[in-house]
C-alpha cells in the first residue's frame, strides 16, 4: 500500500484538474453537439491571465480578474464564433472550434513571444509541501479533489433545482423542442459557456499553481484529455465527467508507476478509442440519447 | 464556356506550371527559399486533397492525416537510407536492425540514377501501403462511429502512433527518439510537383469515377445513399483506405523535403493546419486545396516573413510586426474564411471552372456583392 | 480569348518567378553599410520561440554584444561592418530548412548556432548544399558535426559530457543508483541519457530510463520511481521548462538525492526555481561566472544599459554559460572571416579548420570533424538561498 500510496494521492489530484476541464466539455457537447476544441485554450488564457494580472495587481484583486476574463473570454467565443452556425452542418460548427483554437493559440504566441510565462504563485500557502499518510505532498494535491467535489455538487443543485437549469436539460434533450416551448436557447446556450469558462478558470488557477510556467500549448493536453473524461464517463453527464476524470487521472499515474512512462498519454487515447467502440454512451450515457 | 475550352485551359494551366517548375530548378539553386516553399507546398497540396477527399468528397470528418503521414515518412526514410550511413543514423541502436536500403538495390539493377529514383518511389509506395494498410486495420472499430466521434478517435489515433514511433523498444527501426535522417531526397521542384500531380490526378480520376459519385452520395445523405443500394460501410473503408494511401506518400514527400526524420513535427496542430487548408480552399474543391496549400505556404514561409520581422511593406514598427504576428494575422483571416465565407476560395468548383469564376468575379466587383473573396 | 489569357497567366509566373531569381542574386553581391564602409553578413540560426526560446535568445544575447564591442573586421586589408542576420528557427526540426535557406537567401557568409542539436542538424543539409559554413555554439550532439562538412562547433560533445557527469555521480557524488528521465522524441536528450548510461554502468553503477511524452506538466510519479528505485541521482538532461517542473516536483515529494542537469539546465530561471526548496541541482557547462571578471563587468553593463536584453537574459544581469558562447562564437566567425580573407562562404569554409581563438570560455581549436577540442566541463550548484549558481569543480573523464 505504501508503495501505490503517492501515485493514487497524485491521481486523484490530477484528476480533479481534468474534472474541472471536463464539465465545460460535457456541458457544451450536451447542448449542442459540438467538441468544444478551443475550451483547452481558454483553459491555457486562464493561466495566462493569472501571470499578468498576479505579476501587476495583490491577489484579491487579480484572483476575481481571472475569473471575470475567463468567463468573458467563453462568452465571446461562443457569440462570434458559433452563434452564426447555429443551422450550419456540424462540420462547419467543428471547424469553427479548431479554428478558434488556432486563433488563440496563436495570439497567445504573438503576446507572450512564444515563450512560456513563469508563474508567481497567488496564494503561497496552497503550495507548500504537507505530508499526508508519511507522504510529502503539495497541499493543492488535497485542495483540488475537495474543491472539484464541492463546485459539482453545486453544479448538480444549479442545473436540478432552477429554472435556468431546468432549460438547459431541456434544451440538451431536445434543442428545437426546448425552443418551441419557450426556451430561450441562445441564452442557455451562453450560460452554458460561462459556467464551462468559470470551471475552466478555477481549474487553471489550481493547476498552474503547482507549475512554474504557462506555454501556449499547456491547454492543449489537458484539453484533450478532459475530452477523453467526458466522452469516457458518458458525454453530457456532470457525474459521469467527473468519475470518468478521476480515473483518468488515476490510471494515468499508476501506469507511469508501472514504468511504462512512454505511453502514459498514448494509453488514454487507446481507452477513448476502446470506449467509443465498445460503449459509445460512457459509463453513465444511458440518459442521454443521441440525436441524428 | 464550352467544355472543350475548359479542358484546354486546364491543359495550358497545368503544363504551365510544370514549365514554371522546370524554370525554377533551372535558374534557382536547391537551396534558395522559392524552392523550399514550392517543395513543402506540393508535398502540402497533395496531403490536403488526401484529406479533402475523405472530409470534403465523403463526408467523414477524419483528424488522423498526421499520423498517416508519419507512417509514411518513416516507411520511406527506413528503407532509403543507405547501408553504410546506418551505423552513424542508428548510432545508439547499433546500426539499427535492418541492413539493406531499397535505392541501393535498385541502382544496383538499374543502374545508379535510374535504380536511385525507381528505389526512392518503391519506398513512397511502401510508406502509402503501410498508411493505407494501418487505415484498414483502424476503420474496422472507428468507422462505424458518428461524425464528431470518428474526428476525436482518428485523432488519438494518431497520437498513440506517434509513441509508439518514439518508443526506444522500437528504436532498431524506427530510431527511438533520435532523427532519421541521411536519406536520398530529390533536390529539385520539378520531381515534387510531377509526383504530387500525378498523385492529385489519380484522386481526381476517383473522384469523377462511380466510386467517386458514390463518396459524394453518401456525403450529401447517408440513408437515401444506403437505399439506393451503395454499400455504406465498404465504400466508406475505401474512402478512409485511399486517403490514408496518399497521406502516406505525402508523409514520404514531407521527409524528403525536411531532410530529418521524427515523430514530433506529425502531431495534431498538423492535422488542424491541413484541414485549414482545406477550408480555405473550399472543402469539395481540389483545386481550392491546392490553391490554398500554395497561397498558405508562401505567405507563412516567405512572403509574410516580414510581419514577424520588424518591418513589412516599408513599414517599419518593430512593436507590432514582431515574432507571432504573422500566425496571428493568418489565424483572424482564416476565421473570417470560416465565419464569413465559408465556401472557401473555390466553393466546390475546379480547375476547368477558374475562368468562368474570374469573369463572375470581376463582374460582381462592378456591382457590390459577393465575390470578395476572389481578390484576397 | 481564353487561350490568351492563360498564355498571359503563363507569362506573368514565368516573369515573377525570374524576378525573383534575378532579385536574389543582387543579394548575394557586397552592400555597403550606413557608413559606407563594406557589411560583411554573420548569420544567427537560433530558437527565439518554442521549448528552447529562452536559452536561443539568451545565446543570440553573447552575439549581440560580441557585436557591440567589436563592430568592424578587417578582411584582406579592407574594413568590413559587421551585420548579424538573426533568424528564428523556432526550435524544431520541421522549421529549420526554411529558416536555413533564409539565412543563405539573405547572403550570410558564415552562420551561427543553433542552441539544440536537433535543429541544427536540420538546417546543416541546406548550409551544406549552399556552401555556407556554420559554426555551432551550443550544440552537443556528435551528428552535428560527423554528418556535414560545413558544421564546426566551439563546444564539448555529449560523448564527453555524458561521461563527464557519470564520473562525478558515481565518483563525486559516490552514487550507485542513476534515474534518469528524457524527453520522447528529443535526440539531444535521449543522446545525452545513452552516453550517460554507457559511462555510468561502466563504472560498476546501475541505471533506470525512463521517458516522459513532450507537453508533460505532472512530474510527480517520475519522483516517485525514482525514490522507489533508491535512486541517489536524478540525471534529466531536458529542456530548462522541464527542470524547473522537476526541481518543483522533487522538493514536493522530498527527493533526497542530487538532481543532475546538463548544459540546457544553466539558466538562471532553473536556479531561481530551486530557491527556498531542499534540494541540491547540479549541473555541467560551459563557462562559470567569475572566469573573466573584466568579461563578466562589461556584459553586465551592457545588459543593464539594454532593456531588451535584460528581458531576454530573464530580467537579471546573470551572464549564463551560454551567452559566453555567443560571444566566443562570434569572435571565432570573425577569426575565420580575418583568415580566409574573403567573404566568400566557400574561403571561410577552407580556412575554418585552422582557425584558434582563445575565448572567454577558453581555448578554442578544432579537429578532424570540426569538433572543439575540449576536455573538461564546469560543474556548478544552484545556491537555494540566492538563486545564483556557485561554482563545484572542474570535471573531467577519467
Amino acid at each position: 500500500m505504501q508503495e501505490i500510496l503517492p501515485y493514487l494521492i497524485n491521481g486523484v489530484s490530477v484528476g480533479g484538474q481534468y474534472a474541472l476541464i471536463a464539465i465545460g466539455y460535457t456541458l457544451v457537447y450536451g447542448i449542442l453537439r459540438l467538441i468544444n476544441f478551443a475550451h483547452g485554450d481558454v483553459f491555457m488564457v486562464a493561466g495566462l491571465v493569472m501571470v499578468y494580472t498576479t505579476t501587476a495587481l495583490p491577489m484579491y484583486a487579480a484572483l476575481p480578474l481571472v475569473l471575470i476574463a475567463t468567463v468573458a473570454l467563453g462568452f465571446v467565443i461562443e457569440r462570434v464564433a458559433y452563434k452564426p452556425l447555429r443551422t450550419a452542418p456540424r462540420m462547419s460548427l467543428m471547424i469553427s472550434a479548431i479554428g478558434v483554437s488556432y486563433l488563440i493559440q496563436n495570439l497567445a504566441f504573438y503576446i507572450t513571444g512564444g515563450v512560456p510565462q513563469p508563474v508567481t504563485v497567488p496564494i503561497p500557502w496552497i503550495s507548500e509541501n504537507v505530508l499526508l499518510f508519511g507522504q510529502s505532498t503539495k497541499r493543492v494535491t488535497l485542495v483540488t479533489p475537495v474543491l472539484t467535489l464541492l463546485l459539482v455538487v453545486g453544479l448538480v443543485y444549479l442545473i436540478n433545482h432552477t429554472r435556468m437549469g431546468m432549460a438547459m436539460r431541456a434544451a440538451a434533450k431536445d434543442f428545437e423542442t426546448a425552443q418551441l416551448m419557450g426556451v430561450k436557447i441562445n441564452a442557455v446556450i451562453s450560460v452554458t459557456f460561462v459556467i464551462g469558462s468559470f470551471l475552466a478558470a478555477v481549474g487553471a488557477l489550481l493547476y498552474f499553481t503547482n507549475y512554474p510556467s504557462v506555454g501556449i500549448t499547456s491547454g492543449a493536453m489537458p484539453g484533450l484529455k478532459a475530452f477523453v473524461a467526458a466522452v469516457f464517463g458518458g458525454i453530457g453527464s456532470i457525474p459521469g465527467a467527473v468519475v470518468g476524470a478521476f480515473i483518468i487521472g488515476l490510471c494515468e499515474e499508476l501506469i507511469k508507476g508501472l514504468g511504462y512512462t512512454t505511453f502514459s498519454d498514448a494509453f488514454t487515447f487507446a481507452l477513448l478509442i476502446v470506449v467509443l467502440c465498445v460503449r459509445p454512451t460512457g459509463l453513465f450515457g444511458e440518459k442521454v440519447t443521441d440525436k441524428v | 464556356m464550352t467544355k472543350r475550352n475548359k479542358t484546354l485551359f486546364t491543359a495550358v494551366v497545368l503544363a504551365a506550371a510544370l514549365a514554371a517548375s522546370l524554370l525554377v530548378d533551372c535558374f534557382l539553386p536547391s537551396y534558395h527559399i522559392a524552392v523550399q516553399v514550392i517543395q513543402k507546398a506540393t508535398v502540402y497540396a497533395l496531403v490536403a486533397v488526401s484529406m479533402n477527399l475523405l472530409n470534403g468528397f465523403t463526408g467523414l470528418f477524419s483528424l488522423g492525416q498526421a499520423g498517416f503521414m508519419l507512417l509514411g515518412a518513416y516507411a520511406y526514410g527506413v528503407l532509403t537510407i543507405p547501408v553504410d550511413k546506418r551505423a552513424s543514423v542508428y548510432q545508439y541502436f547499433d546500426g539499427g536492425a535492418i541492413h539493406f536500403s531499397v535505392p541501393e538495390i535498385f541502382s544496383g539493377v538499374l543502374g545508379e540514377t535510374v535504380g536511385t529514383t525507381v528505389g526512392m518511389l518503391a519506398a513512397l509506395l511502401v510508406g502509402g501501403l503501410l498508411a493505407a494498410l494501418m487505415a484498414y486495420l483502424i476503420g474496422l472499430p472507428v468507422l462505424r462511429l458518428k461524425s464528431d466521434y470518428l474526428a476525436i478517435a482518428t485523432l488519438g489515433f494518431a497520437e498513440i502512433l506517434r509513441a509508439f514511433f518514439q518508443w526506444n523498444a522500437l528504436g532498431p527501426i524506427t530510431n527511438g527518439s533520435n532523427l532519421l535522417k541521411s536519406y536520398p531526397a530529390f533536390s529539385h521542384v520539378t520531381p515534387y510537383v510531377v509526383l504530387a500531380g500525378v498523385m492529385i490526378a489519380f484522386i481526381v480520376l476517383l473522384i469523377n469515377s462511380t466510386y467517386g459519385r458514390a463518396f459524394k452520395a453518401i456525403r450529401d445523405d447517408e440513408v437515401a445513399a444506403e437505399a439506393m443500394g451503395i454499400n455504406l460501410a465498404r465504400h466508406k473503408r475505401m474512402a478512409f483506405v485511399i486517403s490514408s494511401f496518399f497521406a502516406g506518400i505525402g508523409g514520404g514527400m514531407m521527409a524528403m523535403y525536411m531532410g530529418t526524420i521524427a515523430a514530433a513535427p506529425f502531431k495534431s496542430s498538423l492535422t488542424y493546419e491541413i484541414l485549414l487548408i482545406v477550408v480555405i480552399g473550399g472543402i469539395g474543391s481540389i483545386t481550392g486545396s491546392v490553391l490554398a496549400s500554395f497561397l498558405y505556404i508562401f505567405s507563412s514561409e516567405w512572403l509574410l516573413r516580414g510581419l514577424d520581422a520588424g518591418t513589412f511593406l516599408g513599414i517599419n514598427a518593430p512593436g507590432i510586426f514582431k515574432n507571432g504576428f504573422r500566425m496571428a494575422v493568418f489565424s483572424v483571416i482564416i476565421m473570417v474564411i470560416v465565419l464569413f465565407f465559408r465556401r472557401g476560395l473555390m466553393g466546390d468548383k475546379e480547375l476547368p471552372d477558374l475562368p468562368d469564376m474570374l469573369r463572375n468575379g470581376i463582374r460582381k466587383l462592378r456591382a457590390p456583392g459577393r465575390g470578395k473573396e476572389a481578390g484576397k | 480569348m481564353k487561350k490568351f489569357s492563360a498564355l498571359m497567366l503563363t507569362l506573368a509566373l514565368t516573369a515573377g518567378l525570374l524576378a525573383g531569381c534575378g532579385g536574389s542574386g543582387e543579394e548575394a553581391a557586397p552592400e555597403s553599410g550606413e557608413s559606407g564602409a563594406k557589411v560583411v553578413k554573420i548569420g544567427v540560426y537560433e530558437p527565439q520561440t518554442g521549448d528552447n526560446g529562452p536559452g536561443g535568445k539568451q545565446e543570440i544575447l553573447g552575439m549581440q554584444y560580441a557585436n557591440s564591442v567589436q563592430p568592424t573586421v578587417e578582411i584582406a586589408g579592407e574594413t568590413y561592418e559587421v551585420q548579424l542576420e538573426i533568424v528564428d528557427n523556432r526550435t524544431t526540426p520541421e522549421n529549420g530548412p526554411s529558416a536555413a535557406a533564409e539565412l543563405v537567401n539573405r547572403g550570410v557568409s558564415v552562420v551561427l548556432g543553433s542552441y539544440g542539436s536537433g535543429v541544427s542538424v536540420a538546417g546543416g543539409q541546406v548550409f551544406e548544399e549552399a556552401g555556407v559554413p556554420a559554426i555551432g555554439v551550443t550544440c552537443t550532439n556528435p551528428q552535428v558535426t560527423s554528418d556535414y562538412d560545413c558544421y564546426f562547433r566551439i563546444c564539448f560533445t555529449d560523448p564527453f559530457q555524458g561521461p563527464a557527469l557519470a564520473s562525478y555521480a558515481y565518483d563525486g557524488l559516490g552514487v550507485t543508483t542513476a534515474y534518469t528521465l528524457a524527453m520522447l522524441g528529443s535526440d539531444y536528450d535521449q543522446g545525452l541519457v545513452h552516453y550517460f548510461t554507457e559511462a555510468f554502468e561502466a563504472l560498476g553503477g546501475t541505471v533506470i530510463s525512463e521517458d516522459f511524452p513532450e507537453g508533460s506538466a505532472n512530474f510527480v510519479s517520475y519522483i516517485n520511481n525514482a525514490k522507489s528505485a533508491g535512486a541517489g541521482v536524478i540525471f534529466a538532461p531536458v529542456s530548462t521548462n522541464y527542470a524547473q517542473l522537476i526541481i518543483e516536483a522533487a522538493s514536493a515529494q522530498g527527493f533526497e538525492g542530487s538532481l543532475l542537469g546538463s548544459d540546457t539546465w544553466d539558466n538562471n530561471k532553473v536556479a531561481e526555481s530551486a530557491v527556498g526548496k531542499d534540494v541540491s541541482v547540479e549541473v555541467t557547462t560551459f563557462y562559470q561566472e567569475g572566469g573573466d571578471p573584466e568579461f563578466d563587468a562589461g556584459i553586465k553593463e551592457w545588459i543593464n544599459a539594454n532593456p531588451d536584453a535584460k528581458t531576454n537574459n530573464g530580467g537579471n544581469d546573470m551572464v549564463a554559460a551560454v551567452t559566453v558562447m555567443g560571444y566566443d562564437a562570434y569572435f571565432t566567425a570573425l577569426e575565420a572571416l580575418k583568415a580566409a580573407g574573403s567573404t566568400d562562404p566557400q574561403a571561410v569554409m577552407e580556412a575554418l579548420p585552422s582557425v584558434t581563438y582563445e575565448g572567454v570560455s577558453g581555448h578554442i581549436e578544432f579537429d578532424d570533424i570540426g569538433d572543439a577540442k575540449r576536455d573538461q566541463a564546469y560543474i556548478k550548484t544552484a545556491n537555494t538561498e540566492t538563486g545564483a549558481w556557485d561554482f563545484v569543480k572542474v570535471q573531467g573523464v577519467e
